[in-house]
């Protein structure tokens, strides 16, 4: 198994095709958290598919103000019709050209096997990798570790911003002492 | 390991005795050709454990490649609500190959309910948040396909053919036997 990237890495910026003729970088989702889905192939048995699952798993990522991003190493005509087959609606990204180069960069490609891994990233609105996982091939992880990250994801960040507001609250107080402090004076 | 964070509870649709030494929760998709082919392996295991096998179905409809899965497991709920959910469980898998609206309403006048309280509860959505709680529910557990199933609470990740099953049953009986033992 590929060594993956851990969290507190960053994650590595790319340029991928999500249609035959549309481009998505990860930097256009910048202030959101991302979720990166590697598996290994579109077409596989349909009651069985990881992405299928995640299809109607779409409202509770997006109230984490979390964005899907499949991807595997199928090229875009490819995902086009497999996302037209089983009515998927996230984009699907084609790791295509130079074959896998954005997985090899996760650590989530399969030398051996010549696609990647099935490889999860929870990456924050910073563009910074909060979470990862990899599964064994053979067995497809359902949501369950992506719910759990982004829901830490959504408490680190509610208290980073307690902590902001409790520093700003405490800063306007000094600025009072030393206000009546010069009244005084 | 995915582990079941609902915990079976008298709200279930549970066939079997609470006592049971082991516990077989399905979550499954009425139009789900794997989950048809799983349907009579589950009645073989519920034949072959009897007391000591409880089972529980749980809905996970995959609406998008299953346009009639959804409506299915409302009628199931709707049955539910008039004490004939197994009745109405085993008529969808056993033609399910018909599934669509004529069925539910066909099989809802075959057990003697109201037809036309399941048509309208159907147009209405009314079960729809009670199969999308146990859809929620399962996705929290790790469910990864459908169907997936839970013995004792622990995913079972091999195949579902019978002999697989029956030894994870087999192995969760012995295990619920061993913890009485030692406890007593």
């Amino acid at each position: 198994m590929a060594q993956l990237l851990w969290p507190g890495q960053e994650a590595p910026d790319f340029t991928l095709h999500v249609t035959p003729d549309q481009e998505l970088s990860l930097r256009d989702l910048k202030g959101k958290a991302v979720i990166l889905a590697f598996y290994p192939a579109d077409w596989s048995p349909v009651c069985g598919d990881q992405m299928a699952v995640y299809n109607e798993i779409l409202p509770e990522f997006r109230h984490h103000n979390a964005e899907l991003l499949g991807i595997s190493v199928d090229s875009a005509w490819c995902h086009k019709a497999f996302a037209e087959q089983r009515h998927i609606h996230f984009p699907l990204l084609a790791d295509f050209h130079p074959k896998g180069a954005v997985a090899k960069a996760y650590g989530a490609y399969r030398e051996s096997d010549g696609f990647c891994e099935r490889a999860l990233f929870v990456i924050d609105g910073e563009g910074e990798i909060f979470w990862s996982y990899c599964s064994p091939l053979a067995i497809n992880p359902g949501a369950d570790g992506i719910l759990d990250a982004l829901e830490r994801l959504g408490r680190s960040h509610r208290q980073q911003t307690r902590r902001d507001e409790g520093k700003a609250a405490d800063k306007g107080k000094t600025d009072v002492d030393s206000q009546s402090a010069s009244h005084a004076g | 390991m995915s582990i079941l964070r609902v915990p079976v509870t008298p709200d279930d649709h549970i066939a079997g005795k609470d006592d049971a030494l082991a516990t077989l929760v399905e979550y499954g998709d009425y139009e789900c050709p794997a989950c048809g082919a799983a349907h009579p392996i589950v009645n073989q295991l519920r034949q072959h454990f009897g007391d000591e096998l409880r089972f529980v179905f749980r809905h996970f409809p995959l609406t998008e490649i299953h346009p009639n899965a959804e409506s299915a497991a409302e009628a199931a709920e709707f049955a539910a609500e008039h004490d004939r959910f197994w009745q109405m469980h085993e008529a969808i898998y056993d033609n399910q190959e018909q599934l669509g609206g004529p069925l539910l309403i066909a099989i809802a006048r075959e057990l003697r309910l109201p037809e036309q309280d399941l048509e309208e509860a159907l147009l209405n959505a009314t079960y729809a948040p009670a199969v999308r709680k146990q859809f929620l529910g399962g996705v929290r557990s790790g469910v990864n396909a459908t169907p997936t199933f839970f013995v004792n609470n622990r995913r079972h990740d091999g195949e579902f053919g019978f002999n697989s099953l029956a030894r994870a049953i087999t192995d969760a009986v012995v295990e619920t036997e061993t913890r009485i033992r030692t406890a007593s």
